[in-house]
């Protein structure tokens, strides 16, 4: 047996060791994805909707909404204000506030209440900017969410949500 | 060399086991006739003491899960049950716990032999790897341990940890979702990190073999860095290292019990006497003392994945030590300039380590970036160019020359000499 030529005997090895590789490959896929959210998480994690009548102007609400806490930020004129008045295009993270509230909505901001930085749940009416502050590394988010000063990456993100009917909001 | 015996099967029935599965005769030449280097110091004696405290936090974790349930409704309760009602369960959970700091007090030592001997230069590169594994394994599983008791700096831990993976670019919020097992750190979260808290320790057992065997092929490094060079530069393991171990064990031992008999919340935090609460942060999150200096280098660097970055990088730039130091001296015994840097870069981690339990604001984050900066100069700069431009002290020729530099002939008893 000295011959460089390929032979039957090759290609059954090669073909063996790709079905196995395929097979291992296959079985992973069960091991890997069963540590993705599973049904009964992801059923829990259904939209909600909140009543938005009680919320008094000025008070700021939290829920919950697949495990994450969620503002629901009745603001005052002045909070509006203070938000549009800032050049957007000089932040951190650059966004108007428009952008992040309802078209004729923009009493209404809300917010993903998990600071960008590593996760903490920052603080409301505190801070500089008549937003949050963020008690763990002292990052400071004004009055639509958005970071102004401190080591976190992005404004507090929106979730998915609209408006169902005049004061009530579907989250999710 | 020789080494200095073989096993003797002395009864019929050894002689009858040896012949099928020689295992005394490994035990034997491993850890009895085994050649050790005749001037290790107590420096030496950590790795035995790092495997009895894997031992010690394996026996008392086996026990501890007999009456812990990983529930998120129950969790806190259970460790609560733990300390009051089941018998000495106070004094298995503080064993585990202060186990779990000893163990890592033990491991900074014993890489700090390491680094001042170069003991992870040629031929050690694979056995020095395996260390650096096993001290990522012990990473994951101490950070997973903390999770399990379910207060409040247990999930703000885990949600702050497991966040740094949403700095990967692209994929990184469905990794962090796929960790989670959830949209947040709940219930799937404390079933996996208690699954794996359980499993690692024996990954690491594992990798302890590895690290053992690989140390038996390239033999034990020693003071003066030099090779042994004849049966005279070596006594057997048993009785010479085994007794010396077994000394300082038990002084070490001594302080582990002050701890988990005397103070042992003093390395803790009274937050996680909280139940876990998800809507509100900790003022001051901090994670356990031994992680201070990475959490410091993470919170240095304003970028959030970079801090991720440098954070993984602070490690596994370990791994690359034996080629980026160019030294071809190992102990600093003989480099008075690496002696300088030497004791300079453990000031550098003692340093990141206070700043990281400090808020990270003002003057402290400027410290914290110096001190960074100068962690990975370290590695990347000065290492690979001492090696090149030091000047070096006169080196022995043998390790004997060494011990009995003060005179007398080689091999003779000490009670001879002086």
């Amino acid at each position: 047996m000295s011959s460089a030529e390929h032979t039957r005997r090759d290609f059954l090895y090669i073909m063996t060791g790709a079905v196995a590789a395929a097979g291992a490959a296959a079985a992973v896929v069960p091991l890997i994805t069963q540590m993705n959210p599973d049904a009964s998480t992801i059923a829990a994690g259904a939209p909600i909707e909140v009543d938005l009548g009680p919320i008094a102007e000025g008070q700021v609400i939290k829920v919950f909404w697949r495990g994450k806490p969620i503002f629901i930020d009745h603001r005052t004129k002045k909070d509006i204000e203070e938000a549009r008045a800032v050049d957007w295009h000089t932040l951190p993270d650059p966004q108007s506030d428009e952008a992040r509230v309802k078209q004729g909505k923009d009493q209404w901001l809300v917010l993903i209440g998990i600071c960008t930085h590593l996760g903490c749940i920052p603080l409301a009416h505190q801070g500089d900017y008549d937003g949050w502050f963020c008690p763990c590394h002292g990052s400071q988010y004004d009055s639509s969410g958005r970071i102004r000063r401190g080591p976190a990456p992005a404004n507090l993100p929106l979730p998915p949500y609209e408006f169902v009917s005049d004061s009530k909001i579907r989250i999710g | 060399m020789s080494g200095h015996s073989t096993y003797q099967p002395q009864s019929r029935f050894m002689k009858w086991f040896e012949a099928r599965l020689p295992i005394g005769g490994l035990v034997y030449s491993s850890f009895v006739a085994y050649p050790t280097p005749r001037n290790l110091n107590y420096w030496w004696t950590f790795g035995g003491i790092l495997s009895i405290m894997l031992a010690v936090q394996i026996v008392t974790g086996v026990v501890l899960a007999m009456h812990y349930t990983p529930h998120v409704d129950h969790a806190f309760n259970s460790v609560e049950h733990i300390m009051r009602d089941v018998n000495y369960g106070w004094l298995l959970r503080y064993l585990h716990s202060n186990g779990a700091s000893m163990f890592f007090l033990a491991c900074y030592i014993h890489i700090a032999r390491g680094l001042y001997y170069g003991s992870y230069k040629e031929p050690r590169e694979v056995l020095w790897i395996l260390g650096v594994i096993i001290f990522l394994l012990m990473i994951a599983t101490g950070f997973m341990g903390y999770v399990l008791p379910w207060g409040q700096m247990s999930f703000w831990a885990a949600t702050v940890i497991t966040n740094l993976f949403s700095a990967i670019p692209l994929v990184g919020e469905s990794v962090v979702t796929w960790l989670w097992g959830g949209y947040s750190v709940g219930n799937p979260t404390l079933n996996r990190f208690y699954s794996l808290h359980y499993l690692l320790p024996f990954v690491i057992a594992g990798v302890v073999v590895l690290h053992v065997w690989a140390l038996h092929v390239a033999g034990q490094n020693n003071p003066t860095g030099i090779e042994p060079k004849s049966d005279q530069d070596t006594v057997p393991f048993t009785p010479y290292a085994t007794i010396k171990d077994a000394f300082f064990l038990s002084c070490f031992l001594v302080l582990y019990a002050w701890f988990a008999f005397y103070i042992p919340n003093y390395l803790g935090h009274p937050d996680n006497y909280i139940p876990a609460n998800p809507t509100v942060t900790p003022t001051h999150i901090v994670p356990e003392w031994y992680y201070l200096p990475f959490y410091a280098i993470l919170r240095a660097i304003p970028s959030k994945l970079g801090g991720v970055v440098m954070l993984l990088a602070s490690i596994v730039v370990l791994a690359f030590l034996p080629w980026l130091d160019t030294s071809k001296v190992r102990s600093a015994s003989y480099r008075p300039a690496y002696r300088v840097f030497f004791w300079a870069f453990i000031l550098v981690c003692v340093g990141l380590g206070w700043l990281g339990s400090k808020p990270a604001e003002g003057l402290y984050v400027y410290a914290a970036r110096l001190l960074t900066a100068w962690y990975f100069l370290h590695f990347l700069v000065i290492l690979p160019l001492l090696g090149l431009f030091e000047t070096l002290d006169r080196l022995p020729s043998s390790i004997s020359e060494a011990v009995l530099r003060q005179g007398g002939p080689l091999g003779a008893p000490a009670r001879d000499r002086v």
